[in-house]
Parts: structure tokens; C-alpha cells; sequence
């Protein structure tokens, strides 16, 4: 397959922007290619996600933006200078695989990680009891970190990955494992740290969140990109569109109606998968008449629906 | 500026964390008070042997000459040995040692030579100091004895026992004398091993602390913050610091403790420390901090490569039987300092921070030896130390179930082309 590359077209106003500029990157561990030619450029403050099944390449990719690993071959930049660890206090990352050290208080650990990333001891405190009280649990700034429940380590390791105040945000599945009360309250502390002009890369295999959070994403199968840009542009582009009827007769002969391509029967009608919009037009047209219909809706199609005729089926 | 400052965060944190763990504490005051206990032996053993009862043996003299010169002799010899005139029978003797009333009955006559000749009874021969004391005294008597029938003057007596004259004399320049050796070779032992129980130790202590960050996966956060190469010599030398801090407090309270009480002199002595010679301390302490640096890489490697803090023990296992053998052969050579075998194996770098501190506190070795041996140990360590750092950074990303020595290829492949 011919390596395809993607730039977004930015209007920026007085040029001073910094970009993630990840060209031509190829990761191969042995003869296992892991990432395979990914190109990719993300503009400042925006929020980029990284769609993908397991193995797709999302987290070796970002142990490459993170300098981690080594790309084969290729380059990532940020603000047009390579990633290392002169760069790190701009950085913040949230692994995949959560770690923090089990017999430790928060306060102390999170303290000792903010002064890698360059922080000093003050700012890191204040910092560290502003997002306790966020979160509102403010009474584990001296607890140990195994005496947390999973869900609240997790708030720990992403305020770990946000207190320096990165300018690069790295999260790899940050939502995985949550309850969705938890989902909402970390969902919000993104989208603030986003509105603040941090750029955000997030991976995950929840269509719906990156659908809701990201204005720019990639598809990734197999280490290749094989859906990228923006949401609306590939909506657009995708070109295929949903129709929901419901009506009081049947319908399941539009099947064999042109341009439809799948129906499923719900409990209420029928949902079809169309060529174009002017498909749905033509059905409209056609059933007026035939009795009582209480719901005709032309919908974009989903991300959902972009994964799976992208990527296939066999995923999620 | 940041990235010096990061290692010297990583090295206090990690000093720091590990001096208040509990572990840590405990195990400091139980070797103190090992230390105190052993500098203050005597006064010990002093305490619990100083009120035994004198040892009274009862002694049947059939030929009514031999008891008085008997007891002068034995007073010189043991104090606490009482010799009791016994005038009944041999049986009754018997019993009465039986019953408990005297260690031992002594039965001493005149011999067809008009020499003496004894029989020594007692419960269990066993106790071979007493014996050995009443042999001595018989032996003295029966010289005394045969002296007067010879008619020999107390002036030739005397010629007749002066011991011989024996000297050893090294014909090397600048040997060490016996007395200097013996005083070496306690020094030397003490701090072999003090070098032994430290390396192993801590070597430990930081493959168990690698372990540890990597198991519990904040190993990923810590080295895309720092480079794992600073990650890795700022543990090293957090640890070293520790080790440091153990042994000083060890070495200052085992020095005031020793120098406060009267054993210091019987210790001396044994130990050698009246007469330390600067150069071996020198040396001990350069040794020491090179084996730390040779293990403790050895180690930071190995730990970066298990995957749960279980297997840490199993993957060193190797290199402390590498310690262990370079402690038995110099263990070994110090009775024999100067064998082929302990002059090659010393320059083996596994084995140099023992077997060449061995060899340069026994014997006089010409100054290139030595720095031949530091100079191979530190190129050792210059290269386990790159090489442990490109196995470090592939390993601690390497969570597997295998937990073998085919993984160092591995973690090699995952820092290749960086």
C-alpha cells in the first residue's frame, strides 16, 4: 500500500505556532513492523486522537513522541526541534499501562515526578492540591498510593502527567477502566487543559469519546494510518450516510432499493446505511404515501461506523 | 542545568526514601548492636565466666613425697586449679568423683625409677585443660625429680629447658615480618568482610529497587522524564550513599565503642589495629567503592530485565555466586597470599575487589600490581556500564514472563537505532 500523507491546512495568525510533526515514521522491532510510514502533523492546542485496535502501533507511536524508543526510521519534531529529554518539562504523559510507586504518599511521589519534569517543590505542592480539590479528594495528599482504589490511582496518575503544565499532553487510553462519573470528571479536566492551550494527543478504542473530544484523529491498523484528518472531513468524505425511519408499515424491502447499501430492522423501523444524500431523498419521495411515518432522520454516519468499514469488523 | 539537577533529584529521592523505610532502620540498629556486642565481648564474657568456681581435684599420693611439689608447680601454672590431699582408697576416690565432689581424682606413685607415674580419673575426658594443666604439673615435678638424682645444678636444669632459638627472617625487601602479617591478615579479614556482606547487600538492594519502579510500571513515567542512563548511576550512587551512611554509622559507633572499653587492647591485638597502615585503609576503601560500582551495575542491569520483584532474587543469583567464589578464594589465600592460583584469579575483575585487596594488604606487592588490577576493574566497569545502560533502557520496557538471560539480546534490539 502506497504510504499516504496528510497535511492539515492551518490558518495561524502571526505564524508562531508549534506543531507535533511526526514524518515518514517507521518502527520495526526484528522482522515485526509496529508502525509502518506514519505521517502526521498536529497543530498547536488542538486535540488530536488516536483510534485503534490492540497492537494498531498507538502506544509505540507514542513512545517515539516521547523519545522512549527510537524510530527505524524518519523523524518527530515538536516546534521543529527532535524530542529528547531537554524537552521533557513540556511534556506530560499518561501511560497506558498505570504506575506509581505502590508504597509511597502522593504527596511525596507526585512531588519527586514534577521535579524530573523540572518543577520545583512549592509550585508542584500547590499545583498537586489544586487538582486533589478538583477531584475532590483532597484528603490524599498523604495517603499511600495502594491504599487508593484503582479509580482514584488513576486521577493520581493523570494529575502526575498535568501538574508540571505540559504544553504537549500524551494520553494513552485515559479513560479506560473508569466509572462514568469518572469519565465526565476527567473528561472536563481535559477539555479545561485544552481550552488553556495544551495540545493533547490521546489514544483509546472508544469511538464515542474520541468522537465527542477531537477535532482531528487517525485510524490506525496494523501500524499503518488508514483513516486521518479532520472529523468533519472524513464524515464528509466518507461520503456514505445513515437514514432512521420509523413508520407504521414495513420497510424492509428498501434493501433492494438503489443506492442503499445495508438495512437493519429496529424495534420501531428500519436503519440503512445510504450511498449518498440524495439516496435519502428519493426514499422520501417514495414512501410519502404509503402510510403514517413518525421519524425520517438523515444522519452523518458515526465514527463507529468509519472504524468498522475501515479497519473491518473483526475489531471491537 | 535541568539534567544535572534531575540526576541529584533521582539520587536523593532515592537515598532519601530508602533511609526512612522500616527495613532500612531495623536492620541499621540490629548491626549496631551486633557491633556493640562484639567490640564489647570481653567485658561479656567477663560477666558471665568471671564468678566459676575453682576446680578442685583430689589427688591420692601413695608415696606421701609428691603432693607438696606438686601443688607449688600447679599454682603456677592454673590458679583455679586446687589440688586436695585425698588419703583414702582409690575406690572411695572414685566415688566421691562420681558424686560430684571433685572434678577428678588424681593417683600419683613412685615408679620403678623413682620417677612419678599418675593416673588421672574423672567423669568424662573431655575436659582436656584440666588434664593438660596436671600433665604440665607432673611434667615440671618430675624434672625437678630427675634433675636431683642426676645431680644437676639448677643452672644447668635451666640451659637444659631454654626453648631454641628459631627466627624466621623473609629475605624479600621490605617483607612484611610475621607479626606484621598476622596483624594484616586480621585487618585484611575484617575488611574482606566488610567488602563481601556490603556488596552483596546493596547489589541487591538495587537490583530489587529497579525491580521494583519496573513491576509497579512508574518506571515508564521516570524514563520519559529522565534519560535511563542518569535514571540508572543516579540509583547506583543513591544507594552507595546509603551504604555509606550504614557503614560509617557502623564503623564510628564499632571505633568509640571499642576504644571506650579495656577490650580494645586484646582486640588490637587479633585485629591488627595498632598499627593500621594507612595504604591498606586506602585501599580498602578504593576496592570497596569499585566492587560496589562493578556489582551494582551488574545488578541495576539484571533487575531491569525481570518483570516482577519474585524473580529479582533468581536472575542475581549468578553474579552472588561470582561474590561468594572471589570471597572463598580470598578467604582461602589469606593463609597463603602469595600462590599462583590468587595472584591470576586477582585480576579477574569479578574477583579483583577482594582477591587484590587480599594480596596488597598480605604481601608487598610492587605499586604496578595493584593499579594494574584498579586499571581493569575500572575499564570493566566503564563497559558494563554502557553496555548495562543500553540493556537498562530496552529492559525496563520489556514486560515478559521469561525471565532469562536470552532477554539481554532482546532489550539490546529495542534501544537499537536511537
Amino acid at each position: 500500500m502506497k504510504p499516504f500523507y496528510w497535511k492539515f491546512v492551518c490558518i495561524i495568525e502571526g505564524g508562531d505556532f508549534v506543531t507535533l510533526e511526526i514524518k515518514n515514521v517507521t518502527k520495526k522491532f526484528g522482522s515485526f513492523t509496529a508502525v509502518d510510514q506514519l505521517s502526521i502533523s498536529i497543530p498547536e492546542k488542538e486535540m488530536f486522537g488516536f483510534l485503534g485496535g490492540n497492537g494498531a502501533g498507538k502506544t509505540t507511536t507514542f513512545r517515539m513522541i516521547l523519545g522512549i524508543l527510537g524510530a527505524t526510521e524518519g523523524s518527530i519534531t515538536w516546534d521543529n526541534k527532535p524530542i529528547d529529554y531537554s524537552t521533557s518539562p513540556y511534556i506530560g504523559y499518561l501511560p497506558e499501562e498505570r504506575g506509581l510507586y505502590p508504597k509511597l504518599k502522593v504527596k511525596d511521589q507526585l512531588v519527586y515526578l514534577a521535579k524530573l519534569r523540572g518543577m520545583d517543590k512549592t509550585s508542584a505542592l500547590k499545583e498537586l492540591k489544586y487538582w486533589l480539590e478538583r477531584f475532590k479528594v483532597p484528603e490524599y495528599l498523604d495517603k499511600k498510593v495502594e491504599e487508593l482504589s484503582k479509580g482514584n490511582q488513576q486521577k493520581i496518575q493523570f494529575i502526575s502527567a498535568v501538574l508540571h503544565k505540559p504544553k504537549l499532553l500524551i494520553l494513552d487510553e485515559p479513560f479506560s477502566g473508569l466509572d462514568p462519573v469518572n469519565v465526565e470528571q476527567l473528561k472536563s479536566a481535559v477539555l479545561d487543559l485544552k481550552q488553556n492551550g495544551t495540545t493533547i494527543v490521546f489514544s483509546s478504542h472508544r469511538m464515542e469519546h474520541v468522537e465527542e473530544m477531537c477535532q482531528f484523529l487517525c485510524i490506525m491498523h496494523k501500524g499503518k494510518p488508514v483513516v486521518h484528518g479532520s472529523l468533519k472531513e472524513i464524515k464528509r468524505s466518507f461520503g456514505k450516510k445513515n437514514v432512521t425511519i420509523h413508520a407504521d408499515f414495513d420497510l424492509s424491502n428498501l434493501i433492494t432499493y438503489p443506492g442503499v447499501l445495508k438495512l437493519k430492522e429496529t424495534a420501531e423501523g428500519v436503519s440503512l446505511q445510504i450511498e449518498g444524500e440524495e439516496v435519502a431523498e428519493r426514499i422520501l419521495k417514495d414512501i410519502v404515501g404509503k402510510g403514517f411515518i413518525r421519524k425520517f432522520a438523515l444522519e452523518e454516519p458515526s465514527l463507529n461506523d468509519i472504524f468498522i468499514e475501515k479497519v473491518g469488523a473483526s475489531l471491537e | 542545568m535541568l539534567l544535572l539537577s534531575n540526576f541529584w533529584t533521582i539520587l536523593l529521592h532515592t537515598y532519601t526514601t530508602k533511609l526512612k523505610t522500616k527495613s532500612f532502620i531495623i536492620t541499621t540498629a540490629i548491626t549496631l548492636i551486633f557491633v556493640l556486642a562484639l567490640s564489647n565481648i570481653s567485658t561479656i564474657i567477663d560477666f558471665f565466666g568471671g564468678d566459676e568456681d575453682t576446680t578442685q581435684v583430689a589427688v591420692l599420693d601413695e608415696s606421701n613425697s609428691l603432693f607438696v611439689p606438686l601443688e607449688e608447680v600447679t599454682k603456677t601454672i592454673n590458679k583455679d586449679l586446687e589440688l586436695v590431699s585425698y588419703t583414702e582408697s582409690v575406690e572411695n576416690g572414685k566415688d566421691a568423683v562420681e558424686k560430684g565432689d571433685y572434678e577428678g581424682l588424681l593417683v600419683i606413685e613412685m615408679g620403678s625409677n623413682n620417677l612419678p607415674v599418675a593416673t588421672y580419673y574423672s567423669m568424662d575426658i573431655t575436659d582436656s585443660a584440666t588434664a593438660m594443666d596436671l600433665t604440665t604439673s607432673i611434667q615440671g615435678v618430675k624434672s625437678q625429680l630427675a634433675a636431683s638424682q642426676l645431680n644437676l645444678t639448677s643452672e644447668q636444669l635451666t640451659k637444659l629447658n631454654e626453648p631454641v632459638s628459631f627466627e624466621k627472617v623473609a629475605l624479600e625487601k621490605d617483607a612484611k615480618t610475621e607479626e606484621e602479617l598476622n596483624q594484616a591478615r586480621g585487618l585484611v579479614y575484617v575488611l574482606l568482610f566488610l567488602i563481601y556482606f556490603a556488596v552483596v547487600l546493596y547489589a541487591s538492594m538495587i537490583a530489587t529497587e529497579v525491580a521494583t519502579e519496573k513491576s509497579s510500571r512508574v518506571m515508564e513515567i521516570l524514563i520519559s522524564s529522565v534519560s535511563p542512563i542518569k535514571h540508572m548511576f543516579g540509583k547506583i550512587l543513591g544507594i552507595g550513599l546509603l551504604s555509606l551512611t550504614q557503614l560509617s554509622l557502623l564503623l564510628i559507633v564499632g571505633y568509640f565503642s571499642m576504644t571506650r572499653n579495656d577490650s580494645l587492647s586484646s582486640m588490637e591485638g587479633f585485629l591488627g589495629f595498632s598499627e593500621v597502615p594507612v595504604s591498606t585503609i586506602i585501599y580498602a576503601v578504593v576496592f570497596f567503592i569499585l566492587g560496589y560500582f562493578l556489582y551494582a551495575t551488574l545488578a541495576a542491569l539484571l533487575g531491569s530485565l525481570v518483570s516482577r520483584i519474585e524473580d529479582v532474587q533468581q536472575m542475581i543469583t549468578p553474579m552472588t555466586f561470582l561474590i561468594i567464589a572471589g570471597f572463598m578464594i580470598a578467604m582461602f589465600g589469606l593463609s597463603s597470599p602469595d600462590m599462583n592460583f590468587v595472584t591470576i584469579t586477582s585480576y579477574i575483575p569479578f574477583f579483583t575487589p577482594m582477591l587484590m585487596f587480599m594480596r596488597v594488604g598480605m604481601l608487598n606487592l610492587p605499586l604496578w600490581e595493584p593499579i594494574v588490577g584498579i586499571a581493569i576493574l575500572v575499564v570493566t566497569i566503564v563497559i558494563l556500564a554502557v553496555f548495562g545502560a543500553r540493556v537498562y533502557k530496552g529492559g525496563v520496557l520489556m514486560y515478559g514472563k521469561s525471565n532469562s538471560y536470552k532477554d539481554i539480546k532482546k532489550a539490546l534490539q529495542l534501544t537499537k537505532k536511537d
